[in-house]
């Protein structure tokens, strides 16, 4: 069997070893080094759209997580082209939608945020484009803040491939892509709970679930004491 | 609605669903019946098709919003789809406009009262050589003028159908006037060439391949050094041959009709008069890959040629050029079915066209893996453009030596171009690659040509100073689209279009794209405001390339190529436009309060 043949990589000089198969994301999370990403998360498959782990493997740009890991590839991660585009595509993303970090529920523990922090962003280079978003609070106890999506599609692909159930979607083409809950009636029509894997899913504020929000203080959040990919980057050994 | 009325209908979109043998992979077909049936496909409506195709309404609701000729709101009996493309506008699209406003008495984005009409802007629909052109009914009309445009909404609201209209007008040339076509496009094809056009009998290129291996076939097609048509030249050879290498029970074959950069109709006059051809190198291809099933992805704004089309592939059959043991090849069975598209650009790029095939959003996929390893429905897939095939069925036919005699150096062959704008002859040409782009311009009678777009809107933009250059894979890469300027014309309302273009038909799947590609959009209005300063220039040039360097397929990627292209070769035009100082308000007041001040009988008060 060829699948469990180990292979030779390198991330910004650092020499890593991973299995033939793997996506450049997984292999750098193995060898602890962090790749920023936003629509990836470990047990779905990859989506590739925030392409906020874009990385430059032998000199082409690729998605880290939809790209596989090669022999000998040699892997720029951390280079200021590549931050730069990193950062560009995360403003793009505040200027996108409507993100009122201060009095957001999941400040602390937003991804975004997280990132945009780690990446030293200020103020975004593009224009805000303050658009009219919706927000679908028909179910008792999980609200959808259309301003607040970045429209990863974490939780339609969590439902579908964890809960097993396709009750969220894509609805609309280009700047109009807006995630929906499979009901006339809204996320209140649909077989939701505040444990489904699709709700866990949200890594912004835009699925929350009621009655949750500010029990933590500020201090003690996710993010408060060490920038996001921290617990990737612990697990370098040399 | 009624119960009664609910269950009624809800029993003929059951029906609807039925002709499809109620199968989600064919969740296009069925929306796009449930739309020409009732003009729209309602919240109602995507509830039943979920119903009846099993599967949840999302899905659904998600590929209507997906498709441009799909709808969730009523158009009208007679919907009216007028071009935009850049050169429709040159060609006077905006007064056509007002003229079909002002006869249907209503704005564009507007159905009328009586459910007659609705108006509605749409992407290039290939009639370029034609303009500005419509598709009034689902049926085009051609070269329209202000009069025109009233006579067919007045006619229509007496009682006349489009296809009576055409009648009157007058049929187009060649099989445009097939009983089954019935159409007033016109083929404009200038140039006959050797190759694509030259004298062949139906059968002799199956004929010969299946006297062949599989493995003989696509070593002729690598001899020839034939590659991929539609503007990227992959090797075609080599892609027919990583298809068949890739193990599985079943291989399919797609041919891309999708074409849908603006300015390219080679594949119209190709569908229209050569489409044995076409329908003979997918059967080619399928011999040599080991398929047994071929998929045309024709485009909605093609569909006029699909009872034309049907035919000709029943003729086939009728032949022993489809079917069961094709051309007497015992163990060969091919055959071919015809994929309608439901508007979007997007559905162009190879993946998202096998995604549309299978009832879903066109969306592209990652890549890897490749089509030709797990595209439709998982299995193996070769999608080929139109003018490929034709041309792969030529070199088995006369050999892949003779193929390569034509063309220069890594691009042998012709290339079917579709050249439009400012020219004395706008049509379809076939010439050999590698011409120059100033020989090109002195065969369509566009000497005086000041700018030339060559690939359409993701291509390059170019002026007198780049027109020795060629066409062909390793200098001007095109699909067929070449768009002449004029001396008058003003380069920076082609690029605004351009930019629209490609805000409209995002799919929106990636962030730098969906994004970038608005962001792009509303600086060049503000340079064409005047508001414009030597910022925006650097930040469109740097906004442009990180778009490029970060998107997921070629549309993002190509997708600043109209303000990077023209940055580069017509600075002059932008810098003329731009005010010197770093920073300007993208904001005018005086501007702002101008219908304030007209209302009042005031005049604003400047310091």
């Amino acid at each position: 069997m060829m699948t469990s043949e180990k292979i030779t990589f390198y991330i910004d000089e650092i020499e890593c070893t991973a299995t033939q198969g793997q996506s450049i994301l997984e292999a750098a999370d193995e060898n602890g080094v962090y790749i920023p990403r936003l629509c990836h998360q470990p047990d779905l498959l990859p989506g590739g759209s925030c392409r906020v782990c874009t990385v430059s493997a032998n000199g082409r740009n690729q998605a880290a997580c939809t790209t596989p890991v090669a022999n000998d590839m040699i892997i720029e991660n951390g280079s200021e082209e590549i931050l730069d585009l990193r950062r560009a595509v995360i403003e793009m993303l505040f200027i996108e939608g409507n993100h009122y970090c201060p009095m957001c529920e999941r400040s602390g523990n937003c991804e975004l945020q997280a990132i945009a922090y780690r990446l030293k962003i200020l103020a975004p280079r593009f224009p805000f484009m303050f658009p009219s978003r919706k927000l679908d609070a028909t179910h008792p106890g999980i609200f959808i803040d259309g301003n607040r999506c970045i429209q990863c599609g974490r939780c339609v692909r969590a439902a579908q491939q964890i809960d097993k159930k396709p009750i969220l979607g894509f609805i609309g083409r280009g700047g109009a892509v807006r995630i929906k809950a499979s009901s006339t009636e809204g996320l209140k029509g649909v077989d939701i709970s505040p444990d489904d894997a699709c709700v866990k899913a949200c890594p912004v504020g835009a699925i929350i679930v009621k009655d949750t929000a500010y029990r933590k203080p500020i201090g003690e959040r996710m993010f408060d004491k060490q920038p996001i990919g921290s617990e990737i980057e612990a697990r370098r050994t040399s | 609605m009624t119960a009664m009325d609910t269950k009624t209908l809800a029993g003929e979109i059951k029906a609807i669903a039925n002709t499809e043998d109620n199968r989600r992979t064919r969740l296009i077909n069925v929306v796009r019946k449930v739309q020409l049936s009732y003009g729209h496909v309602s919240q109602e409506m995507v509830g039943m098709i979920a119903e009846a195709l099993g599967i949840e309404r999302v899905e659904v609701e998600g590929v209507v919003s997906f498709y441009h000729f799909l709808s969730g709101k009523p158009v009208g009996r007679f919907p009216v789809y007028l071009n935009t493309s850049a050169v429709s506008e040159m060609m006077g699209m905006s007064e056509v406009a007002d003229a079909f406003e002002k006869a249907a008495g209503i704005r564009f984005g507007e159905t009328s009262g009586d459910g007659l009409f609705s108006l509605q802007y749409t992407s290039c629909i290939g009639m370029n050589d034609q303009e500005p052109a419509a598709l009034v009914g689902g049926v085009p009309f051609t070269s329209l003028t202000a009069e025109r445009a009233t006579e067919i909404i007045t006619a229509l609201k007496s009682g006349n159908t489009p296809a009576e209209l055409v009648e009157k007008y007058g049929y187009g040339d060649g099989n445009n006037a097939n009983e089954l076509v019935r159409s007033m496009v016109n083929n404009n094809l200038r140039k006959r060439g050797d190759i694509l056009f030259g004298e062949r009998e139906n059968g002799a290129a199956i004929r010969k391949a299946v006297a062949m291996t599989p493995d003989e076939v696509i070593t002729e097609v690598k001899t020839s050094k034939l590659r991929g048509r539609g503007g990227a030249g992959f090797p075609t050879g080599m892609k027919w041959d990583f298809c068949r290498r890739a193990e599985s029970e079943k291989h399919f074959v797609f041919c891309n009709a999708d074409e849908g950069e603006p300015g390219t109709f080679t594949n119209r006059v190709m569908l229209t008069e050569i489409p044995d051809l076409v329908f003979e190198g997918m059967t080619v291809a399928g011999y040599a890959i080991g398929s047994h099933k071929g998929i045309l992805y024709l485009r909605e704004e093609y569909i006029y040629l699909l009872e034309y089309l049907e035919d000709v592939l029943e003729k086939r059959r009728q032949a022993g050029l489809l079917g069961k043991a094709v051309a007497g090849r015992k163990g060969f069975d091919f055959d071919i079915r015809i994929q309608p598209g439901a508007g979007a650009y997007i559905c162009g790029e190879e993946s998202a066209l096998i995604n549309s095939s299978e009832g879903k959003r066109g969306e592209p996929r990652d890549r890897p893996p490749f089509p030709v390893v797990s595209g439709y429905m998982g299995h193996p897939t070769l999608v080929n453009n139109v003018e490929t095939l034709a041309a792969a069925a030529r070199v088995i036919e006369q050999g892949g030596e003779w193929f390569a005699s034509y063309g220069s150096g890594e691009s042998s062959g012709t290339k079917l171009l579709s050249i439009s704008g400012d020219c004395q002859k706008p049509g379809v040409y076939e010439l050999p690659m590698g011409m120059t782009v100033r020989v090109a311009l002195q065969v369509v009678g566009a000497q005086d040509a000041a700018a030339v777009q060559v690939g359409g809107p993701s291509g390059t933009f170019i002026g007198e100073e780049h027109f020795d250059r060629k066409i062909c894979y390793d200098d001007l890469g095109t699909g067929g689209a070449m768009m002449v300027f004029g001396p008058r014309r003003d380069i920076l309302e082609t690029v605004l279009n351009f930019a629209r273009f490609f805000e409209d038909e995002s799919c929106g799947w990636c962030v730098p794209c969906r994004v970038g590609t608005g962001l792009m959009h509303a600086k060049i209005k503000k340079i064409m405001a005047g508001n414009g300063t030597r910022t925006d220039l650097e930040e469109m040039e740097s906004w442009g390339r990180s778009i490029a360097a970060a998107s997921r397929c070629g549309l993002g990627q190509s997708a600043a190529n109209p303000e990077l292209t023209t940055l580069a070769n017509f600075r002059k035009v932008y810098e003329e436009r731009i005010k010197e100082d770093e920073y300007l308000t993208g904001f005018d007041l005086e501007r702002a309060v101008e219908d304030a001040c007209e209302a009042t009988g005031r005049t604003a008060i400047h310091e």
